[in-house]
């Protein structure tokens, strides 16, 4: 069946039942009406149509699974490892649109599962399990929901662990963990802040990514938890609705106009007042609330839609009204509004074109009395206090944006020897360890500490920071090829993304200068200084590279250009801070239709990334393309794909592509992405001298 | 009319003519959809100046476009404006106008180009002037109109 019909089939219906509501609406304020009893009977009537309608955009969700055996059979063979993959339920059947969202972050999942879940054979044998390990997914429908179940009876998650992490990322002190339960400790690696610093950290865990997972899930009106045993395995649970055509709005007023918020983003209501506890305060200008301890930065509905005339906002003070504390993602701000009426059922209608610029709303409706109403997107608004994940923040940037020569930068910041806080650029930083203080080995005056079978150097930030024996403290790991270098410092902040400004410059060896982060000064790291503390062979006995140091930031010849196509949200967001971190530039965009606009407007990048199963062009053709005869016919292209077999690999190299990675192979694709963009110089050099020859 | 419409040669059109700031304009009435007194609109936030608002028209939402603003004509808040409906892209828009007159049928060839001096704003959603016994007629080209503002808002 055509699935335009379906869709507009569907619309209509919606259209039905909002007109329903409507005259519900009109019944409720005249009890004694004539028309009770046939407009019950209308409301069945459209109930089961609309029920009837939902079930023709009904697919089965083992649409989504397809590809899981392949990943699973790949992974035990690269790792070494046996796993049987059962899935149950494949038959259940979920929205088309909403079957589209969950496929990535899945598959993501259940490879999560497999590639740190599952035991090697060995290590199953000793703890006493059967040698295979068992991945299980499961589906079924419960009470307006689908539950996705994802369990493994591998080693589960080491609560220690995580409870460090909590602590040196400073998410909880150790007061509140200790009031917390297994569980609750086990959410936070869903927390953005956790699995920020979990990137760069070679301790793999679960973490990795599973903020982006949430966010995926959250987005479509679902939740995901976890129950993990150590030594017996985990479960996942995500929760998601049926559909998402019809949401339930809270409905609130600002300067006269009514708004509809998506329930969903909703987690309570506060009423303001003068005195005592809900009493509004300010920071310098900016109201904050204080909700059960915490502080809440609040945003006025009124003034973010500028519906408030210039001279009505300097009257400051708001002592009336509502707060809808909302959350996106795991950032929670108010929003101040004048009133709050009831929740209503609504169908969300895509904005005009004319109004599509406008990312605080998410599209538009007709309430029960007939009036239009603009829906509130709570990520656009929380993008206007400039707080939000980046994930968030990658995603809300438009395609074909090419960052202009006044880059931000990502640093770290952390706290050693003194507490002002100092950062250093991430892009220098390889890995974040945290290191036992009794492991550490000294040798004629060098501290040093077994690291992945080698030895690695560490010192200290600062003379005067006291290392103790016991305990652990962070380590900023910086490598070069397999040659490590670590500094220890004495807690981990966070990560953040400034235009760098260095305003004062350095006053002690060991700093570049200050620079505002974060509106606190912060002394900004020279990483050359602390190289040349220590052997300065260190480095430098390993080919003719040098090592990457803070000078060269300014140098813009050695940060990579890469441009990477996936056609998938979730894989963008999963790969740009591996690449970042790694230390490239990158670009981001959903389809080779872009990246060829982008080519013929004379954008230049070192490598390309591409993905291959996309819906407009796929990755080979969009390498024959590319090769055939455009500015880039030069440039080096590594396929990515899901499925890697030797004849798509072979495919892959016939129409261009230097190299072909699998999906999920973080190491293999860095790998890659160094030696093809090496290999690509050279190439150029060479025939740059017989040029010159 | 759209039966007599039919009959019609291929070199007359149907025009609705409509009245901004004194000035007679003119729709294809085949693009039109419908005339509306004046509305209750709700007002849309940070969209641009023109964008007057959205309105519940027998269950689809229609944008409110003020093409007077457009235009950059005074705006006489006593009297009641109307407006007419055109759909573009599927989608309903409602451009708000201080009156609707009658309808003219016009022979394409009297239909002339733009004079070079008119200002660009106008020039920018004109098709070509008509030149009627007492007055002119600007006919209209709704679909650039439109776009010139999505191209300003995007």
């Amino acid at each position: 069946m055509n699935v335009d019909v379906l869709e507009n089939l569907m619309t209509m219906v919606s259209e039905l039942v909002l007109t329903r509501n409507q005259l519900l609406q009109i019944l409720r304020s005249n009890a004694e009406s004539e028309f009770t009893t046939p407009l019950q009977r209308l409301n069945h009537v459209v109930s089961d149509l609309q029920e009837g309608v939902m079930k023709t955009r009904m697919q089965p969700i083992g649409n989504a699974w397809q590809k899981l055996p392949r990943i699973i059979r790949d992974l035990s063979m690269e790792l070494g490892k046996k796993i049987d993959l059962d899935m149950r339920g494949a038959d259940t059947e979920l929205d088309r649109q909403v079957l589209e969202m969950i496929k990535d972050p899945l598959t993501h999942m259940v490879r999560n599962s497999g590639d740190h879940g599952i035991e090697k054979p060995a290590d199953r044998v000793k703890a006493g399990k059967p040698e295979t390990g068992r991945i299980m997914l499961e589906a079924f429908h419960e009470g307006g929901h689908i539950l996705i179940k994802i369990s493994d009876d591998g080693k589960g998650l080491a609560l220690e662990k995580i409870k460090q992490k909590i602590l040196s990322n400073g998410l909880a002190t150790q007061e509140e963990l200790q009031g917390m339960s297994v569980q609750q400790i086990q959410q936070y690696i869903f927390k953005a802040g956790f699995s920020t610093a979990e990137k760069v950290t070679s301790v793999s865990g679960r973490g990795v990514g599973m903020d982006v997972v949430r966010t995926n899930i959250e987005k479509i009106g679902g939740s995901i938890e976890m129950n993990s045993v150590e030594g017996k395995g985990s479960v996942f649970t995500i929760k998601i609705p049926l559909t998402l055509a019809i949401v339930s709005a809270l409905i609130v007023e600002a300067a006269g106009e009514r708004f509809a918020i998506p329930q969903l983003s909703v987690r309570e209501l506060v009423m303001i007042s003068t005195q005592g506890d809900n009493r509004i305060e300010y920071v310098h200008n900016a109201p904050v609330f204080r909700l059960r301890e915490r502080l809440l930065p609040l945003i006025s509905l009124g003034d973010v839609l500028k519906l408030r005339e210039e001279s009505d906002a300097d009257q400051g003070l708001i002592t009336r009204g509502y707060i809808v504390v909302t959350q996106v993602g795991s950032f929670e701000f108010g929003i101040i509004v004048d009133k709050v009426f009831d929740t209503e059922e609504i169908v969300v209608k895509p904005v005009s074109k004319l109004l599509q610029g406008l990312s605080l709303f998410s599209g538009n409706t007709i309430l029960g009395d007939g009036s239009v109403i603009m829906i509130l997107d709570p990520n656009g608004i929380a993008e206007t206090t400039g707080t939000l994940a980046e994930a968030d923040r990658e995603e809300s940037e438009q395609a074909g944006n090419i960052p202009d020569s006044h880059k931000k930068t990502s640093l770290l910041l952390f706290r050693a020897a003194d507490s002002a806080p100092k950062a250093v650029p991430l892009a220098l930083v390889a890995r974040l360890e945290n290191v036992r203080l009794d492991k550490i080995e000294r040798s004629g005056g060098q501290m040093m500490v077994q690291y992945r079978d080698t030895l690695m150097p560490l010192i200290p930030y600062h003379e005067s920071m006291e290392i103790g024996s016991t305990g652990e403290k962070p380590v900023l790991v910086f490598a070069e090829r397999n040659r490590s270098l670590g500094l220890i410092v004495d807690q981990i902040i966070d990560i953040t993304e400034q235009y760098v400004d260095i305003q004062i410059s350095a006053s002690r060896p060991g700093l570049l200068g200050s620079a505002i982060i974060n509106g606190k000064a912060t002394d900004v790291m020279d990483l050359a200084y602390f190289l040349a503390s220590i052997d300065k062979d260190w480095f430098k006995d390993h080919g003719d590279e040098d090592f990457v140091t803070a000078a060269d930031l300014s140098n813009k010849n050695r940060r990579r250009s890469i441009l990477l196509i996936d056609d998938s949200l979730f894989f963008r967001n999963m790969l740009t801070p591996l690449l970042s971190v790694a230390g490239y530039d990158v670009t981001t965009l959903e389809s080779p239709l872009q990246a060829l606009k982008l080519c013929e407007d004379g954008a230049h990048f070192d490598v390309i990334i591409s993905d291959i199963e996309m819906p407009e062009m796929d990755g080979f053709e969009f390498a024959q393309r590319v090769r055939d005869n455009s500015r880039w016919q030069n440039v080096p292209m590594v396929a990515l794909s899901s499925h890697a077999t030797p004849q798509d690999i072979d495919r892959g190299r016939k129409v261009g592509f230097n190299d072909y990675v699998a999906k999920f192979d973080r190491d293999t694709l860095l790998n890659s992405l160094s030696e093809t963009v090496a290999n690509a110089r050279m190439a150029e050099r060479a025939s740059k001298a017989t040029a010159r020859g | 009319m759209k039966a007599e419409n039919a009959h019609q040669t291929s070199k007359t059109l149907e025009y609705l003519t409509i009245l901004i700031d004194d000035q007679k304009f003119g729709i294809p009435v085949l693009q039109i959809q419908d005339v509306l007194r004046e509305q209750k609109v709700t007002r849309i936030p940070l969209a641009s100046p023109e964008v007057a608002g959205s309105l519940n028209l027998r269950g689809r939402i229609v944008t409110a476009i003020d093409v007077r603003k457009r235009l950059n004509v005074k705006i006489d808040p006593s009297k009641r404006s109307m407006s007419v409906v055109v759909e573009y892209n599927q989608e309903l828009y409602s451009l708000i106008i201080d009156k609707v007159g009658d309808v003219l049928s016009l022979d394409q060839n009297r239909i002339e180009k733009n004079p070079g001096t008119l200002d660009s704003k106008w020039r920018d959603i004109s098709d070509g002037v008509c030149q009627l016994d007492s007055e002119l007629l600007i006919i209209m080209d709704v679909p650039r109109l439109l776009d010139s503002i999505q191209a300003r808002a995007s």
